[in-house]
């Protein structure tokens, strides 16, 4: 046993990125969610995106071509669901669940030729003297863009949500359709927008598992990231910063527990896996005295019935 | 312009009609996607909606639809329950593991003394396990109002962790050279629940054929379906009503929770036979998908049950006799549920094309 | 278990029709996980091909790929025997009871279970000695870490993992007395996140050798940001990340064995067998040793390469003994097939235990 081995630095640099993928999904979902839309398909939609980045940048030589389909890739796999679910008045679980399904298969017959190959790599954000700094560079200074994005996109979504006339409206739509649609508001084209958006941060999170994390290209490669992101945003109780917090929290445990491995510490693996559901499940209790968390309208249909 | 118009009742036409019009509309998009992968689309189709029920071997794959759907359908039955009623369990993945984890250790508890009790008391701890894991979510709701929906999928993840720790731990078979998963329940004359394995007929089937009647009775004429319909269609009528909507969270998460249950038990000691670390192939989730294909209603999910463990055969088949990748089956039943889903639209809205001046 | 009239007349009414055509032998394989995860499936499926190559016209192959093991197995295996196979290797390990089940009601049909126990008399075993392997990549790590850490990203606690992890110990140990192994159970075969996370915990941690008994190449590429540090492909190749950070690796070659079987049922010389090949037959394969391997360790790595495959060496050699300081194996004895089968303890000088 010898804890030492771990150098706090890099376990939270490593966090970090094995975080980012989680974060990129989950701030996308949350968005939708506040828009009173509950999308169970993101699994599906980050799978597609990782293979629309993979396959993009292989092509293209470009990672930035690479994550700009990969977030095109995502929305447009959203619009199947928000076609359903807004145009068809579908059932959202049950729509988001097949478009889960449609997204492994789809992603599968697209990557049949992307097996084994590697992609051209994104360059990190070295700054010079500031990622040589001890313990505070490999933190902060030493990562891909991507991650830095993550981060920005979180703080973008709190202000949009808190501070903007955009945020306004869709947590409105998301609190109470029918109030939304009686002020005048276009209750399903902002929640289509929002779903797209959903989608296109999705795909971003499948990309950065395909191009940044793992880099390559295997079919069911999220291996259920997509289904921790869901969780992620409950945890969080549909608040950005603590969607933040909660990637790294989600994330942390994984690489703290191989790490508390390797440093040849014995910890049951399966109990530690379960903690962060068990931690959510928590949360949602004590958040329920609270009733500000859960979109009033989450999962309903609308259907203006004039 | 095309405008929605809410029908005043469900369209009965339509309700019996869109899911045969889904089936078609899949045929010809699924053909063109399995002509654009270079095989023959008439084949393909004939083999995974004909060859399954009329092929050659069909004296076998016929009683494997039954396999195949039983679980779907025993769960999804439990499911419409609640669904009908605005109760959403969607962890019932989780209660299949449980239930099965239960019945199995149940079982292996009394390897190998042979009595014709343990399968009953198999069946009984199977059914307990599943509903003690849905009474979770349950009491969550009923005492915190937390959002079930959110519980119960985080009980889906907890469950695998827990079956992985069994598989490799607790239950693991005592002569199997240190591999992971338990001891075959088949080979445990007294655990297993097959009834006649050529005719594919377990007591999991006989529960899902006795769960639709009782769904179906239960609905029409008990009180107790009386009041999920209504607690579904009017929650305000519903509470004047004296409707006590805690008893009705707490039956319908109970109810689903144990029907899963039974599904993992039946499962496991029938055509799976032990438990391993990914014993669990989705049914839970998959038959979400078939409560809403059946419209929530007993006879529906029987024939979506079906139809589903009918894409699953037959795309098998398809991937065997026609080399097609398991990706394009996905991708085929992913449409086949997006074009059932999108046509209910037509069951209970009238689709008005009008010009539309002033609109 | 039942026979039943349904199945047996099924299968008489098969017999009848394979009979018919019986120039051509059919060869059905199961795999677990998709064609395309370029590691354990992916290698299998390579083996298929060589069959199909090696007969051209004589021989039809078809698959199931992303087969659960259980239920699903069961019917898959059934069906691939209805539709007329001969021949039918099941490739994991959770096949093992549904092979079995199958076997019985198709007595004329030709089943082989990768990895298993189970025998029946149509009914053979074959697994590979990747032990070997891992007694060269041993010594290779030995000699080559500057640490004298060693990572090992272990999937699940079953025999063949933990012979890997002892056999990879036993050789480093030997060149180089001051090596220590860091051990990080993933539980899983395949998921490339995760193996890139425990990867990158262990280079963290010093280790500047990672071995792995998992099938993606995502540590690979983690190793390769990392700079400094050399890995083993797993199950194929993984050649696109050499000459560094891959400098060799253990392939699962299936093919001469499927061929060979396949001539066997063609022949009408099949019998149960109970395969344990290693580098000998070229099951077992180790990949090109890449130059950044000192000339003198690739050598000795090819020496040891010879000798395992000649048999004037046997990987588990004494003296050895248990982690607990019990004595296992006396000088110069080697260990019995039956105890490497059920391998469940480490040997001495690991640290940690094995979970469960």
């Amino acid at each position: 046993m010898d804890l030492s081995a771990i150098s706090p630095a890099l376990l939270i640099a490593s966090l970090m990125v094995a975080a980012t993928p989680l974060l990129l999904a989950a701030i996308g979902e949350l968005v939708v969610e506040k828009a009173g839309v509950l999308n169970l398909g993101v699994e599906g939609m980050m799978i597609v995106g990782a293979i629309c980045g993979f396959a993009v940048t292989v092509e293209t030589g470009s990672p930035f071509m690479g994550v700009l389909a990969a977030m095109v890739g995502g929305a447009l796999l959203s619009t199947l669901f928000a076609f359903l679910t807004q145009f068809a008045l579908a059932n959202q679980v049950a729509s988001g669940l097949a478009l889960t399904l449609f997204g492994l298969g789809l992603s599968a017959l697209m990557g049949q030729n992307y097996i084994g190959i590697k992609p051209p790599s994104m360059p990190r954000l070295d700054i010079p003297g500031l990622s040589d700094m001890p313990f505070f560079g490999p933190i902060f200074f030493a990562h891909d863009p991507l991650l830095y994005l993550g981060i920005l996109l979180t703080a973008a979504a709190w202000a949009l949500l808190k501070y903007t006339r955009v945020g306004l409206i869709l947590r409105a739509v998301g609190e109470n359709h029918d109030a939304a649609h009686a002020l005048g508001y276009h209750v399903i084209r902002v929640r289509i927008l929002a779903i797209m958006f959903g989608g296109a941060c999705a795909g971003l999170g499948g990309a950065y598992i395909s191009l940044i994390r793992v880099p390559q290209w295997t079919e069911g490669m999220t291996a259920g990231i997509g289904w921790i992101a869901l969780a992620l945003v409950v945890f969080a109780s549909w608040k950005p910063w603590r969607v933040l917090l909660g990637a790294y929290l989600f994330g942390g445990i994984n690489v703290l527990q191989l790490n508390l491995q390797a440093a040849g510490i014995a910890i049951p693996v399966e109990y530690l896996a379960m903690s962060p559901y068990l931690i959510t499940i928590l949360v949602l209790v004590i958040l329920s005295a609270d009733k500000s968390g859960a979109p009033a309208s989450l999962g309903r249909s609308f259907h203006a019935s004039n | 312009m095309i405008t929605l118009e809410k029908r005043p009742q469900p369209s009965q036409f339509w309700s019996l009609f869109t899911p045969v019009l889904a089936v078609i509309i899949t045929m010809i998009v699924g053909g063109l996607l399995f002509g654009a992968l270079g095989k023959n689309p008439f084949e393909a189709i004939r083999t995974i909606f004909y060859d399954p029920l009329f092929g050659d071997f069909a004296s076998y794959s016929r009683p494997q639809l039954l396999v195949k759907g039983g679980p779907l359908i025993l769960i999804a039955i439990g499911l419409s329950l609640g669904f009908r009623a605005g109760i959403w369990n969607i962890g019932a993945e989780g209660q299949y593991i449980v239930g099965a984890i239960c019945g199995a250790g149940a079982g292996l508890a009394f390897y190998p003394i042979e009595s014709i009790f343990i399968f009953p008391i198999m069946v009984i701890c199977g059914a307990i396990g599943g509903m003690l894991w849905a009474l979770i979510p349950a009491l969550l709701k009923v005492k915190f109002g937390t959002n079930e929906i959110l519980v119960s999928l985080m009980l889906v993840y907890v469950a695998e962790q827990l079956l992985a720790s069994m598989a490799l731990g607790l239950l693991k078979n005592p002569e199997g050279f240190g591999f992971p998963g338990s001891r075959n329940l088949n080979d445990y004359p007294s655990a297993s629940s097959w009834i006649n394995e050529g005719f594919g007929l377990h007591w999991g089937i006989a529960a899902a054929f006795i769960a639709v009647i009782f769904a179906h009775v239960l609905l029409s004429r008990h009180i107790m379906g009386f009041n999920i319909k209504l607690t579904g269609e009017a929650p305000k009528a519903a509470r004047f009503g004296g409707v006590n909507p805690t008893r009705l969270v707490i039956f319908c998460m109970c109810a689903s929770g144990a029907l899963a249950g039974l599904a993992g038990l039946f499962e496991v000691s029938g055509p799976s036979g032990q438990i391993s670390i990914d014993f669990n192939v989705g049914y839970g989730f998959t038959a979400i998908i078939v409560a809403f294909l059946g419209r929530l209603h007993p006879i529906g999910i029987l024939l979506a049950g079906l139809l589903m463990a009918l894409t699953y055969i037959g795309g098998e088949l398809a991937q065997l006799t026609l080399g097609l990748p398991s990706a394009a089956i996905q991708v085929f039943q992913g449409m086949l549920l997006f074009f059932l889903l999108a046509l209910d639209l037509l069951t209970n809205f009238r689709i008005k094309f009008a010009v539309k001046g002033a609109a | 278990m039942k026979f039943t009239k349904l199945l047996a007349s099924a299968a008489v009414a098969l017999g009848l029709a394979s009979a018919a055509a019986a120039d051509t032998t059919k060869v059905g394989f199961i795999y677990v996980g998709p064609v395309g995860d370029g590691g354990w499936t992916y290698e299998h499926d390579q083996g298929r091909l060589a069959v199909e190559e090696a007969f051209g016209d004589k021989v039809e192959t078809f698959y199931q790929e992303n087969v659960p093991e259980g239920a699903d197995a069961e019917r898959a295996i059934t069906q691939m025997a209805l539709q007329g196979a001969d021949l039918i290797f099941t490739t994991s390990f959770g096949y093992m009871d549904p092979t079995i089940n199958v076997a019985k009601k198709f007595p004329n049909v030709k089943f082989e279970h990768a990895t298993g126990y189970k025998t029946a008399d149509n009914v053979s075993v074959y697994s590979a000695r990747f032990y070997e392997g891992r007694a060269v990549q041993g010594h290779i790590a030995g000699k080559m870490t500057k640490t004298n850490t060693v990572g090992y990203i272990a999937s699940f606690p079953i025999p063949e993992v933990i012979r890997g992890i002892n056999s990879a110990y036993i050789h480093a140990k030997r060149v180089n007395p001051d090596v220590e192994f860091k051990i990080i159970w993933v539980y899983t075969w395949f998921d490339p996140a995760k193996e890139a996370d425990a990867a990158k915990a262990l280079i963290e941690q010093g280790a500047d050798v990672v071995l792995q008994h998992t099938d993606s190449t995502a540590p690979q590429a983690a190793a390769q940001e990392a700079g400094n540090v050399i890995t083993f492909g797993q199950a194929s190749d993984m050649g696109e990340y050499g000459p560094m950070p891959r400098v060799s690796s253990i392939i699962d070659n299936w093919a001469p064995y499927y061929v060979a079987r396949t001539q066997a049922v063609m022949d009408g010389t099949w019998s149960t067998v109970n395969t344990w090949d290693g580098i000998d037959t070229g099951m077992v394969e180790i990949g090109e040793i890449s130059d950044v391997v000192p000339a003198d360790v690739k050598a000795e790595a090819l020496a040891m390469v010879k000798a395992l495959g000649d048999g004037s060496y046997h990987a588990f050699t004494g003296p050895i003994n248990k982690q607990d300081g019990s004595a296992w194996l006396a000088e110069g004895e080697t260990a019995d097939d039956g105890t490497l089968a059920g391998m469940s303890f480490y040997v001495e000088g690991i640290v940690g235990d094995i979970p469960n």
